[in-house]
């Protein structure tokens, strides 16, 4: 069905108790023409692009658990594209491209709010680096400006600018364009649309092993359903995908950290938009629901564990409550852990691999929710074409051996 | 937080007082034929790393206790430390794990 505002009067005049399944609930075929590993946002959204865009239909997802239970429902939902690099900046610009009508295309409310993404400057040198970003980002038609103290008051009235605090603002880069979503939307809106084209989303379904010809070409996966066949195999499996390439005999250069959130209790509209600040190591937006939601760096170990040590989460506290004291008395509700898979530039591998038919989107540490459309659709392009599109041709594995990296680690919103 | 036993203090302490330093056992090259290696070799030194999912060999500096650096076997899934072990003790064999477990 097609949701409206005619469905959802018919709907609510039988108390909204009659609203059909979003998408079924599929046994594994013998075969398809593409499975992609990972029911995450990136996973669902490469299988929505093979089918919408790409013309492959014959789609299986196989997740693990169930969708959208890893990563995607386990970030803090933030949207920007104000990297550094030519290359980072064509990549995640075109991910907010995608995030601009996406609810529209799924027809699915994703709630994209371009509420704005400001990021604060407490020193001079963080006021000459974000200047710099200001300026190559308008260079590659990224939105980006740099607002003066004031100006940041102006957009974000909790902030505190007296001179005395131990961390002044001196300014900040807002990316206007920049929000958030709702996390979840996006991998049931991915996978209800593609579904309504003929991929196959199976869940509960962990791959156990990568079955290869003679010729080294992949054949198919071995699961907890059993063996089903595919000569392109798409892998989107973010901290696990580790462990899923060693299946096919490869080693990746990945590392996977818990990486922590929390939220606050719900409480009235306070706060207006997203705030980073990587100097005090916080950031913080408010969801639709009224939580504050609170997040900083990686853990220092590495993980699967998808839970972090409480010190951790009191140090993110501590900052939020050093720029922002109004927050002092708020109570924590939750928090969780999601495990990301860290490369050593911090810029993401999307691309082939050196065994024929695998293909790999890992690699997006921390920063992987806002960049779902922009990968799925790079991944999908890639295994439709046995080849990269030019946006993601520099994302390749075989930077690591010609070290032509992409040093992205500045750009993070804050330290990791 | 994590309880860490240091091999060096001979203590168990608490995780604030450790930081983490990779992936243990990788060999530096060698000085002598480091201009013969090649791309793939140095990739291999600097960027791959085995990112196991269960016991894992890993590093630890103990920076405001002892201060020494030591290797531990950790389970990456529970986060358990099986064992920690002084620096220049070879990677304990899988039998030896299996035996600190218990």
């Amino acid at each position: 069905m097609k949701f409206s505002a005619a469905s959802l009067f018919a709907n609510a005049l039988s108390g909204h108790k009659k609203w059909p399944a979003q998408f079924p609930d599929k046994e594994p075929k013998k075969e398809y023409d593409a499975i992609i590993v990972g029911g995450g946002g990136h996973g669902l959204g490469a299988a929505y692009y093979l089918a919408s865009k790409y013309g492959i239909t014959n789609v299986a997802v196989l997740e693990k658990g169930w969708i959208g239970g890893g990563n995607t429902g386990r970030n803090t939902t933030i949207i920007r594209s104000n990297y550094l690099f030519d290359e980072s900046a064509a990549l995640y610009d075109h991910a907010v491209d995608l995030w601009d009508g996406l609810s529209q295309e799924l027809n699915y409310n994703v709630m994209f709010s371009k509420r704005g993404v400001l990021m604060l400057a407490h020193n001079v040198h963080d006021v000459q680096s974000f200047q710099r970003h200001v300026y190559s980002n308008r260079l590659n038609g990224v939105d980006n400006k740099w607002l003066s103290p004031e100006e940041c008051k102006a957009f974000c009235p909790p902030l505190d600018l007296s001179p005395n605090r131990r961390y002044p603002v001196l300014g900040g880069a807002l990316q206007r364009r920049a929000g958030t979503a709702r996390h979840d939307s996006v991998a049931w809106g991915y996978a209800r649309a593609a579904s309504k084209l003929g991929v196959d989303i199976i869940q509960n379904c962990m791959v156990t092993g990568i079955r290869r010809g003679p010729d080294g070409a992949v054949q198919g996966v071995e699961t907890a359903k059993g063996f089903i066949g595919t000569k392109k195999l798409g892998v989107s499996a973010a901290g696990n995908t580790s462990v899923v390439m060693d299946m096919a005999g490869l080693r990746f250069p990945l590392e996977s950290y818990p990486l922590q959130a929390l939220v606050s209790e719900p409480v009235k509209p306070v706060f207006p938009c997203v705030v980073m600040s990587n100097a005090v190591h916080a950031y913080i937006s408010q969801s639709d629901k009224g939580e504050l939601v609170i997040g900083a760096g990686t853990d220092q170990y590495t993980s699967y564990s998808q839970r972090g040590p409480l010190h951790l989460q009191e140090h993110n506290l501590m900052s939020i409550c050093e720029i922002f004291p109004i927050f002092k008395r708020m109570r924590m509700l939750r928090s969780w852990g999601g495990i990301v898979d860290v490369t050593p530039d911090r810029s993401p591998i999307v691309g082939k691999t050196p065994v024929q038919g695998l293909y790999v989107n890992c690699g997006w540490g921390t920063g992987g929710f806002k960049a779902t459309p922009g990968a799925a659709n790079m991944l999908a392009y890639t295994i439709a074409h046995d080849a990269p599109h030019k946006i993601n041709a520099p994302f390749n594995l075989d930077r690591f051996i010609g070290g032509r990296l992409i040093d992205e680690a500045a750009a993070a919103a804050v330290a990791h | 937080m994590l309880l860490i036993h240091c091999p060096y203090c001979d203590e168990k302490r608490a995780e604030i007082e450790f930081a983490y330093a990779g992936e243990a056992h990788i060999a530096r090259p060698n000085a002598a034929t480091q201009g013969e290696m090649s791309d793939e070799d140095w990739s291999q030194y600097m960027f791959i790393r085995q990112n196991a999912r269960g016991e894992h060999a890993e590093r630890w500096w103990h920076n405001a206790g002892c201060n020494m650096f030591f290797n531990a076997i950790r389970n990456t899934v529970t986060d358990k430390f099986v064992m920690s072990y002084k620096m220049g003790q070879k990677r304990p064999s899988t039998k030896q794990i299996e035996a600190a477990k218990k």
